[in-house]
Order: structure tokens, then C-alpha cells, then sequence
């Protein structure tokens, strides 16, 4: 496999863009990415675009008709929340295998004012089994899984809580994320409960947005850049065999096995990281992936977030950004968007958010079902 | 076409894994499955290959039990519009060895704890809805044993 670089990275602020459509927002975000990389459409040699909801409809093939159709490869791909990730990952293969050398990667999203509350189910509502044989919706999934953590550990509510605190703070520092408003503790606790354990302020907002970026090869990214942003590694994963699973999805495992595979692929472990930014749909899921991920022992993840450790400053800063919880979700977008986080601050380029000294960092995204991707780059 | 048939009303369970006895419900419904031979594995409904060793065939048909632990839950305060909130929802450990998701009762939603994990539920099954044809839908839930 050859060396490949990020040389291009843009995003949308996330929010509502109902005078747009879809294909509108993936390629202003994709036209900002081939500025930044110094490029333009003809030079492109492959696009994947990533989106969930248009899965069917050919999103990359509509956003190629929209700045220049020159009649590449187009794939588009799904792979529910890790959609946007596994097009970046898929990106990345098509220039390490050699096959191209110029390759984007497109993550986009319209949901409007439509959530994560499942349901749906077949056509005879009769059949539908949301809130009569429990919960498939995602609210009451990543609160069952955040339950699990306080079952075997001990954890509080109010430690869980501490993590959209945190994220809020941090999202107030960025103009691209969708709530930029701090949540002190007293407000994620006292804030209508959604599923509990997550209250409000504990579940991300959904909504429009976009995100790209342009990967290539080492002799090409030395032409356009002096600042390259290395993909050290490049992984993914479906959840294996669990003895719940699927009656209670498993998002635990299907990280740990990416967070191994990733580690060993880039060479370096936990210790090493600069930052991550990690998939905290809800405060729930942001707990548990501080253990899934290796950046602390199995139960201390409520203790990690007690001390502060995950604050931007601390020893490993965690969703800078302010995460999905300031940033929005826009399925297919964030997972792009999560490694254009990382490729600013690799850069130095974060503006009042920046880490200092930023060397190498990873983005995390989980799709449920499931499916795990974790990038990691390095200046 | 022939003469039109009076349909009979049926009784069908909500998810085919529930099982609806003839004489329901003087017998009650019941939670069915298949266990795989080769490595002991039990599932939930009928399988054409098993899900954690990937053999083909030589399943037995396996009756599960009412009677299991609530794992873990989350209480949904809000859903879809026409889900009723707020409700337990529970993962069901079983006796016998599957986990089933289902709605808990006896418990006040309102006032979650710690203490509700690993808490003796038993099952009950009940109409919930009738489908597009008339027929009755079955489900079955959990209530906690004290
Ligand atoms: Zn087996």
C-alpha cells in the first residue's frame, strides 16, 4: 500500500439549509475542498460520495453534474452513521492501492427537522414494534448501552452528564458546529429526559450538512501542499458475534477491534494521540468509547471524565470540536467532517479551539447495525 | 373468481418469534427459537445458518421459558408520535440462555435506578393492536416479580 495524504479538507456549519437540496451542500463542500487542496474537478480521478438518505438516488453522480461531469468513477456508498467515514476510507484505498492518485471523498445529509426516534416498521402500523416490545429507535439504544456502563460500574447519571458539559464548552469555540451555547451541569440534569439516561442536552441535533475531503498520493501531495496530512490508518469493522446482539446491539466490540487494528496499523497506541474526535451521538456513547478506545481501563471511563482529562488542555482532549452534541449530526457528513476537524488541527489551523501542538489524531464514527470506522492521521 | 369467503379472524403474533397457541389464550404464547447444534448457540426464530459459527443445518427447535432478569433499560420519554411514552424499554436476559428486547412494568418510569438491574421478571403476552384485516396482534412483555 503507498502513502496517502489529506491535501484538501472543507466543511458546511451544520444546521438547516432548507433552501437547498442535498446535492447543492455535498458540492459547495466539495468545491472548498478542491480549493483548499489547489485543484479543480478535472483533476479528480474517483469520487465517493456518502449519504444515508438519498442511498438509492446517486448522490455523487448528480454532485459530479453539478461542478463538472468529466465521466470518472463514481461510487456511492451507505453504512448508516459511518457513512461519511467509510467514503473517506474508501477513498483512501483507491490511492494506497495505486489505482489513482488524485481521489475526493464527499459526506452529505438533509434530514431537516427529522431525528433519531425510530420507529417506522412495516406499513400495518399493528406490526410496529417500537414501545410495545421495547425500543429500537437510537435514543433508547445508546441509553441501554450507557445503562450497561452503570450496571457494571457504578456509574452516575451525573458523571455521563459531565460529558455534554464538556462537549458544549468545547463546541462554544466553533463556528462550524450548530450550537455553539455552554450546559453548565445543573442544565443537562435538570433538561427533559429523552431516554434516560440521556437528557436533552446528553443527545446530538440532527440536521443538514456537508463535508469533503481530497486525498493522494505522496508524489502528488508534495506538488500541491507543504502541509500534508497523513492517513497513518485507515480502518474498518462489522460487530462480530455477541451473545445479545442484535437484541441489544453491540457497539462496544466492533470499536475495540477497529481501535486494535488501528493502532497496530499506524504504529502507535492511545498514549500517542495529540486528539480525537469520537462518535458521541449521545453522552452515552462518548463514555463508553473512552474505554473501547483504549484511553483508559475497563470501568474508569466515568473517572476519566471527573478529571477533567478529555477538556481540551487535558492529557487526551477529546471532540474539541464540541462533537456530534454542538456540531449536529448529519449522518452522512459526519464522518468526513470528523476527520476535516482533525486535518485543521494537524495544521494548525483550528483558530480558538486549536490544540497546541497537534501531531497526530483520530476520528472515530459508529454506524448501528453496525459498523465502526476509525482514521488516523499524522503531520 | 369464486364466491367471496368469509375470512376468519385470526390471532398473529407481532414478531415471528412469538408463537400463538391454538387455544390461545387459555394457553399462552411463548417466545420459540432454534438452538444450534454444532456449537450451542440459541437464537431467537428460525435461522438458515448459525450466526455465530456459520454451520448450516442441524438446528433444534427450542420452547424458551417466561422467566429472566431485566439486564439493562433505558425509559423513553420521547418517540414517535403515536408511541405511547414514557415506557421501559428492557433487554431480557432469559433463563433459558436468549435475550429478548420488550416493555417492563411494575416500575415507576419516572423514577429510574440503579437498583432495577438484574431485577426477576416473568412474561406475559397481550393484544395490542389489531392489523389491517381485523386480526388480533400479540406481543408479549415483562413484569417484575417482586
Ligand atoms: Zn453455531
Amino acid at each position: 500500500m503507498r502513502e496517502v495524504a489529506v491535501v484538501g479538507a472543507n466543511m458546511l456549519k451544520f444546521g438547516r439549509y432548507p433552501d437547498k437540496d442535498v446535492v447543492r451542500l455535498a458540492s459547495e463542500a466539495l468545491l472548498g475542498a478542491l480549493k483548499d487542496a489547489g485543484i479543480g474537478i478535472k483533476d479528480v480521478e474517483i469520487l465517493v460520495s456518502g449519504n444515508l438518505y438519498q442511498s438509492n438516488a446517486m448522490v455523487g453522480q448528480r454532485i459530479m453534474k453539478e461542478i463538472g461531469a468529466t465521466g470518472i468513477p463514481v461510487v456511492n456508498v451507505a453504512n448508516a452513521c459511518a457513512t461519511g467515514s467509510t467514503a473517506f476510507r474508501e477513498a483512501y484505498y483507491a490511492v494506497a492501492s495505486g489505482a489513482y492518485d488524485i481521489a475526493v471523498a464527499v459526506g452529505s445529509e438533509q434530514m431537516g427537522k427529522m431525528g433519531l426516534l425510530g420507529g417506522g416498521g412495516g406499513s400495518d402500523r399493528a406490526y410496529n414494534t417500537e414501545g410495545v416490545m421495547g425500543t429500537g429507535g437510537m435514543p433508547g439504544v445508546f441509553g441501554q448501552a450507557g445503562a450497561e456502563h452503570m450496571r457494571k460500574y457504578g456509574t452516575t447519571q451525573a458523571q455521563i452528564a459531565k460529558i455534554a458539559v464538556k462537549n458544549h464548552e468545547h463546541g462554544v469555540l466553533n463556528p462550524y458546529a450548530q450550537y455553539q451555547k455552554e450546559t453548565p451541569l445543573e442544565d443537562v440534569l435538570n433538561a427533559r429526559v429523552v431516554s434516560w439516561p440521556n437528557t436533552l442536552f446528553m443527545c446530538c441535533p440532527t440536521g443538514d450538512g456537508a463535508a469533503a475531503a481530497v486525498l493522494m498520493s505522496a508524489e502528488k501531495a508534495r506538488q500541491f501542499t507543504s502541509k500534508p496530512v497523513w492517513v497513518a490508518a485507515s480502518v474498518l469493522t462489522s460487530d462480530p458475534y455477541a451473545p445479545r446482539n442484535p437484541t441489544m446491539f453491540d457497539i462496544n466490540t466492533v470499536t475495540q477491534i477497529a481501535a486494535k487494528e488501528a493502532y497496530a496499523k499506524a504504529g502507535i497506541g492511545p498514549e500517542d494521540l495529540s486528539m480525537i474526535e469520537l462518535h458521541d451521538c449521545f453522552a452515552t456513547a462518548e463514555l463508553l468509547h473512552y474505554e473501547n478506545l483504549f484511553l483508559c481501563g475497563e470501568g474508569e471511563a466515568g473517572k476519566l471524565i471527573d478529571e477533567r482529562a478529555t477538556y481540551n488542555g487535558g492529557k487526551i482532549p477529546v471532540n474539541v470540536s464540541g462533537g456530534l452534541l454542538s456540531k449536529g449530526h448529519p449522518l452522512g457528513a459526519t464522518g468526513v467532517a470528523n476527520i476535516v476537524e482533525i486535518v485543521w488541527h494537524l495544521r494548525g489551523e483550528a483558530g480558538d479551539r486549536q490544540v497546541k501542538g497537534a501531531k497526530t489524531g483520530l476520528a472515530h464514527v459508529i454506524g448501528l447495525g453496525s459498523a465502526c470506522t476509525i482514521n488516523v492521521l499524522k503531520k | 373468481m369464486a364466491q367471496e369467503t368469509a375470512t376468519e379472524k385470526k390471532t398473529n403474533p407481532i414478531l415471528p418469534f412469538i408463537k400463538i397457541p391454538e387455544n390461545y389464550p387459555e394457553e399462552d404464547a411463548y417466545l420459540w427459537g432454534v438452538k444450534c447444534n454444532a456449537c450451542g448457540t440459541k437464537f431467537l426464530g428460525e435461522r438458515i445458518a448459525c450466526g455465530k459459527c456459520g454451520a448450516t443445518g442441524n438446528f433444534e427447535e427450542v420452547r424458551y421459558g417466561t422467566e429472566g432478569e431485566l439486564y439493562v433499560f433505558a425509559v423513553v420519554h420521547q418517540a414517535m408520535p403515536d408511541v405511547k411514552t414514557p415506557f421501559i424499554a428492557g433487554i431480557i436476559d432469559l433463563d433459558d440462555g436468549v435475550s429478548v428486547r420488550a416493555n417492563v412494568y411494575g416500575l415507576d418510569p419516572e423514577k429510574p435506578d440503579h437498583s432495577w438491574f438484574g431485577k426477576r421478571v416473568k412474561m406475559f403476552s397481550e393484544v395490542t393492536g389489531q392489523d389491517r384485516d381485523g386480526n388480533d396482534v400479540v406481543a408479549v412483555k415483562y413484569k417484575v416479580q417482586n
